[in-house]
């Protein structure tokens, strides 16, 4: 995996942030740039090539959003992790919903941004692979059915004939934090809200990965089976390894921030 | 002065008293005045007659020395004026003032006129032809002269004297003129007591009428003008005492409910306002936070992750770790209240939240010489609720009541009980449709934080809104025209203008229509919407009855709330500790139990001490 040094580039307005987030990817064998404002983060993009891009949403001239606007005018294919002091469903899908592949809320710890990172390098690494073959990244992973739903490219929703709504964790994502060593679920009747966590995934080198719910609700049950069978996750992501059932809260305003799953993931 | 009402009142009542007051006198006078002189001119009249007739034997015996006397004795009594005796030409033969005796009077004279008007004398006059009244020259009263005709008769032409032939018909007249001084008197004296009369009963008019209106206008206006006067600087606790059943009770009434309104709506105006500027400041506090402990946080868990092999610095590092973890939760906390976020709501034993809200707070109670007695409740449900929001509330009620207690030690009771509370304004409506399907629900509308019912109303030919209240029964309802009982009015969906007036139903209260929302899922809604009455029934949810809910009453023995800040305390930044409060205690509260559906109350007594009474749900749908 580590062929090549991977190039990751850092852009917020807080100097200590970059420092620290240098050091830390420096410290793992990245290589990183810092950029303190989006317009130097784009001139760099379009000096260098860079696998990932780890970006703050509120910045001095143009915003988080703005950038990522910018990358997809100039038809640079950068995937970006958008990350924000001010953590609100918000921000979180809308960044999703403009291109970003992740979402982290600051503060972070070490292990939450090198989690965050690794999964953007594993997404980079998957997507760049395949597409550049014949069938393209279908050809391996297993896209979410057409009448689903996705919050980014991690979660999955299906709404049922009785209004209550299956979710579940992409193919993709899985594939991302493979191997899997143990899955953190919540308990029945506990609320998830929209772009925050409603289950962890422990991957086998003890990076703690966060599953975003594609909706807000309450879980009215749990699937039993994986439990049992924790590889069911993997092998049948779409039907038989989903996660829970909930009622939806807020289903009518939510619905506008996911995707149908026929569109292309990035 | 001339301004007020009891002065325009006494004014124009005076002014028709003294015109009702003259225009009696007037008639009164002038019919007395009338009766009088013809009292007057009949004993006027007679006495000339006794004149005449005590003359007649003299002046037949034409012995004119005895005439003479006669004439004059009886011009000597007091108030007779003139006596005389003038013959057919004219000329004075006999009269009391001897100084007209054989002048000739003009017969054109006034005294004469009435006969002599005609060139052939008239031989008879009644009484009050022959009458004349008048004021002479330098007089102070009026006189009364009566000319009296001497007939020709038998014994004056037989008589041995032949002074007048047998044709004659009029010998002379006897013209007596009488003062009218008694008369006047009494018509004088009659205007002074007519005067006097309209004088006194004006006099009371007005003092009766200006002590009504100071009593039944005057005071109660004074204390409106009073109240408005405190409402205007803004005392909007002020109440008008109870001013009785008439017309300005009733405003007194309604003025109070006025002002108990506009508490209310300036209350909520201003919880909304400082909520919104809560999270104006929460957004910047913890964007510009969060930087800074991003870089505590990174560079400790960095340096935690380098350092595993040094227990030593590890354990420091761990510490430095968990507590910048702490600050987050903290921020996130504002952040999230800022927001109003969803709790996350697992089913929990409300005992161990409260168990575990005062373990925390155990050092500091002991060191304060706080006792806490627990009396919980032994068979109580588990409830939905955010366990780490629920910890929060205990732990500020806790801990605000230990700070209430201060130093000198008390006793901080903690009770837990299962009540039942009827739905009818508590129960929140989330989603209404019309027959149709549209949703009804008003975000942008809030009515105390929460989403309105948006209807259309259309009374005679206008449109305007109404916005329901969305707890059931609570009627607090905002529409900008008000409707009566009567009114021939409509309500529409906003959307499709669809009615949504149930024609077979009419209001229980108030007999106005009624109109009928659906409940998705949860049945129909049905309403009356005059401004007087605003009835409801939501039969699903009264079929359910009353719901059950958790009681937790946090009392303590502290310093109390003085009743003037205690509809404050539940605002953000209200505080009483100075520098030692943030004010956002009670308002953290009341957003986690907004969120969960919960209500809470306080009561407080000054010296006494405070109880907070919190009632959640039992069961959430």
């Amino acid at each position: 995996m580590n062929e090549r040094q991977k190039h990751l580039l850092v852009i917020d307005d807080e100097p200590v942030i970059l420092d620290a987030v240098k050091k830390i990817g420096t410290a793992e064998g990245w290589r990183v740039d810092t950029a303190g404002d989006a317009t130097s983060g784009l001139q760099l993009v379009q000096k260098h090539v860079y696998d990932l891009c780890l970006c703050d949403i509120k910045l001095p001239d143009l915003d988080g959003f703005g950038f990522l606007e910018e990358l997809r005018r100039m038809n640079i294919d950068l995937p970006v992790i958008m990350t924000t002091g001010y953590a609100t469903v918000e921000n979180a899908v809308r960044s999703l919903e403009l291109g970003a592949i992740d979402y982290l809320p600051k503060p972070f710890t070490v292990d939450e941004v090198l989690s965050a990172l690794y999964r953007g390098f594993r997404y980079v690494e998957l997507t760049s692979n395949l597409s550049g073959t014949k069938s393209g990244i279908d050809s391996m992973i297993v896209p979410c059915p057409i009448q689903y739903r996705r919050l980014g490219y991690g979660s999955w929703c299906f709404i049922e004939n009785d209004g209550s709504v299956k979710i579940g964790v992409s193919d993709l994502f899985l594939k991302i934090v493979d191997p899997i060593r143990s899955l953190r679920l919540q308990s029945v009747d506990s609320e998830i809200t929209q772009g925050f966590s409603c289950a962890e995934i422990e991957a086998s080198d003890e990076l703690v990965h966060t599953v975003m719910a594609p909706l807000s609700g309450q879980i009215i049950s749990i699937n039993q089976k994986l439990e049992q069978d924790m590889s069911l996750i993997e092998k049948d992501p779409y039907f038989e390894g989903w996660l829970y059932t909930i009622i939806p809260k807020n289903l009518n305003y939510e619905f506008k921030y996911l995707t149908a799953c026929n569109q292309a993931y990035g | 002065m001339f301004s007020k009402i009891a002065f325009k009142l006494i004014i124009t009542t005076s002014l028709l008293a003294i015109l009702i007051f003259s225009g009696f006198a007037f008639l009164t006078i002038r019919s007395q005045n009338a009766l009088l002189l013809d009292q007057v001119k009949d004993f006027v009249n007679a006495q000339s007659e006794t004149i005449k007739n005590s003359t007649k034997v003299a002046m037949l015996a034409n012995n004119r020395e005895v005439t003479h006397a006669i004439i004059r004795t009886i011009g000597q009594q007091p108030c007779i004026q003139q006596v005389r005796i003038l013959n057919k030409e004219g000329r004075v033969i006999y009269a009391a003032d001897s100084s007209q005796i054989n002048m000739v009077v003009d017969k054109k004279a006034e005294a004469c006129y009435s006969c002599h008007e005609s060139n052939q004398p008239l031989s008879k006059l009644s009484i009050s032809e022959r009458a004349r009244i008048y004021l002479p020259p330098g007089g102070t009263f009026r006189v009364m002269g009566i000319i009296n005709p001497i007939y020709n008769e038998p014994s004056c032409w037989k008589a041995p004297c032949h002074a007048h032939p047998k044709t004659q018909t009029v010998l002379g007249v006897l013209d007596l003129t009488v003062c009218l001084s008694k008369v006047d008197r009494e018509i004088k004296a009659a205007k002074r007591k007519m005067a006097l009369l309209a004088l006194i009963s004006i006099l009371t008019l007005a003092i009766v009428l200006w002590l009504l209106v100071k009593q039944l206008v005057d005071r109660p206006v004074q204390k409106l003008l009073v109240a408005t006067r405190q409402v205007a600087s803004g005392n909007l606790n002020y109440k008008v005492p109870e001013l009785g059943n008439d017309e300005l009770g009733f405003l007194a009434r309604s003025f109070n409910i006025m002002t108990q309104k506009l508490t209310e709506a300036r209350q909520q105006l201003f919880q909304i306002d400082k909520m919104a500027s809560l999270g104006r400041l929460a957004a910047g506090v913890a964007h510009e936070i969060n930087n800074p402990l991003t870089g505590i946080l990174t560079y400790a868990s960095f340096l935690l992750k380098r350092t595993k092999n040094q227990p030593e610095i590890n354990k420091d590092l761990e510490v430095i770790v968990r507590e910048t973890m702490r600050s987050r939760e903290i921020v996130k906390g504002l952040l999230d209240f800022a927001r109003q976020s969803i709790p996350k709501k697992i089913r929990t034993d409300i005992h161990q939240v409260i168990e575990r809200a005062i373990t925390v707070l155990e050092n500091q109670l002991s060191l304060n010489h706080i006792q806490v007695k627990k009396q919980f409740s032994g068979n109580l449900p588990q409830i939905l609720i955010d366990p780490n929001q629920m910890q929060q509330v205990f732990t500020n009620l806790i801990v605000n009541a230990s700070q209430a207690i201060g130093q000198g030690g008390g006793t901080i009771a903690i009770t837990t009980a299962l009540t039942r509370l009827s739905p009818y304004g508590i129960a929140q409506i989330r989603q209404a449709l019309c027959p149709k399907g549209h949703e009804l629900m008003d975000e942008q509308t809030r009515i105390d934080g929460l989403p309105s019912i948006k209807l259309k109303i259309r009374l005679n030919g206008k449109e305007s809104f109404i916005h329901l209240d969305p707890i059931y029964g609570r009627k607090n309802f905002r529409s900008e025209i008000s409707i009566n009982e009567t009114d021939p009015v409509e309500i529409l969906c906003p959307k499709c203008n669809i009615s949504l007036i149930d024609k077979s139903k009419k209001c229980p209260e108030c007999y106005a229509p009624v109109y009928s929302l659906q409940i998705p899922g949860k049945g129909q809604l049905q309403g009356c919407f005059t401004t007087s009455c605003g009835w409801q029934y939501w039969e699903y949810i009264e079929k359910q009855g009353p719901r059950d809910y958790i009681e937790i009453k946090v009392s303590d023995t502290g310093c109390g709330i003085p009743p003037e800040l205690i509809n404050k305390i539940f605002d953000p930044f209200f505080t009483t500790k100075g520098q030692q409060g943030t004010g956002l205690g009670l308002a953290v509260i009341w957003g986690i139990l907004e969120n969960h559906e919960g209500i809470i109350s306080v009561e407080s007594k000054v010296g006494a001490g405070t109880t907070f009474t919190i009632h959640l749900p039992v069961n959430l749908d």
